[in-house]
């Protein structure tokens, strides 16, 4: 990253489903971070708006592919918050 | 076929994606909306789908099935949107030689499904609601397990 990028922002488009898209009461968002974010920073942030990512966490996918809270994101990234799958049993 | 579907799925014909000469079995597993759920009576459900990446993840199961069994061919489509009881919301067709790795792919399929398939069930009660989470599923394929976070409990 150079100096100048340390500076910068990105923007990420959010996907919402399920219970954290009733919470949100939006399935999409569009949200700032600075250059160099990486997914636990940007749940950190979500987490302030919609406890539910913390107290019912699932996975995260950026760009359809499940990652880990390390992964960095990068500008236009899709970031979807994934809440505990279907499960039950039929 | 990898498909999530906004209709009903029972008419799809998936032995005909899946069948080929060289197979002597076919197993078509079809989940269905059940009325009763942990003591409650369900009036509906609604399923909802993080539709592209639900397909892609789809073909990787079934990429998995494939390493792992000699399978000739796996097709899977699931419902989206509100399901009365007694409709389908998942159907699964494998098809292979002989019928042991059938059945086994078919049932490692739709567990596997369960776990890492980005599609959320809700059951709809006579007096309220509530999103179902994997609290029973998570330990279904221990060594398949690496995309499952070790803390992914409901707490509930």
């Amino acid at each position: 990253m150079s100096e100048t990028a340390s500076q910068a922002r990105i923007c990420v488009q959010v996907r919402l489903f399920a219970s954290y898209r009733e919470a949100a009461g939006t399935n999409r968002l569009e949200t700032p971070l600075p250059a160099g974010a990486r997914v636990r920073d940007l749940v950190e942030l979500l987490a302030a708006r919609l406890p539910a990512v913390k107290t019912a966490p699932g996975m995260v996918a950026v760009n359809h592919t499940y990652v880990n809270p390390d992964v960095e994101l990068h500008d236009g990234d899709e970031v979807a918050l994934i809440p505990p799958v279907s499960g039950g049993r039929f | 076929m990898f498909k999530i579907v906004d209709g009903p799925i029972e008419g799809i014909d998936l032995e005909h994606e899946v069948r080929t000469d060289a197979d002597g079995a076919v197993i078509v597993f079809r989940g269905v909306a059940r009325r009763y759920s942990r003591g409650r009576d369900v009036v509906h459900l609604e399923y909802e789908a993080y539709a592209e990446m639900a397909e892609k993840v789809m073909r990787q199961i079934a990429d998995e099935i494939k390493s792992r069994w000699p399978v000739s061919g796996v097709a899977i489509v699931h419902r989206t949107g509100v399901l009365e009881i007694g409709q389908a919301s998942v159907a699964i067709a494998v098809a292979a030689p002989h019928r042991g790795e059938a059945f086994e792919a078919a049932q490692y399929a739709i567990d596997r499904l369960k776990q890492i398939v980005p599609i959320w069930k809700k059951e709809v009660w006579s007096d309220g609601s509530q999103w179902i989470g994997w609290e029973h599923e998570a330990q279904v394929h221990p060594s398949t397990n690496v995309l499952l976070q070790t803390d992914v409990s409901q707490g509930r």
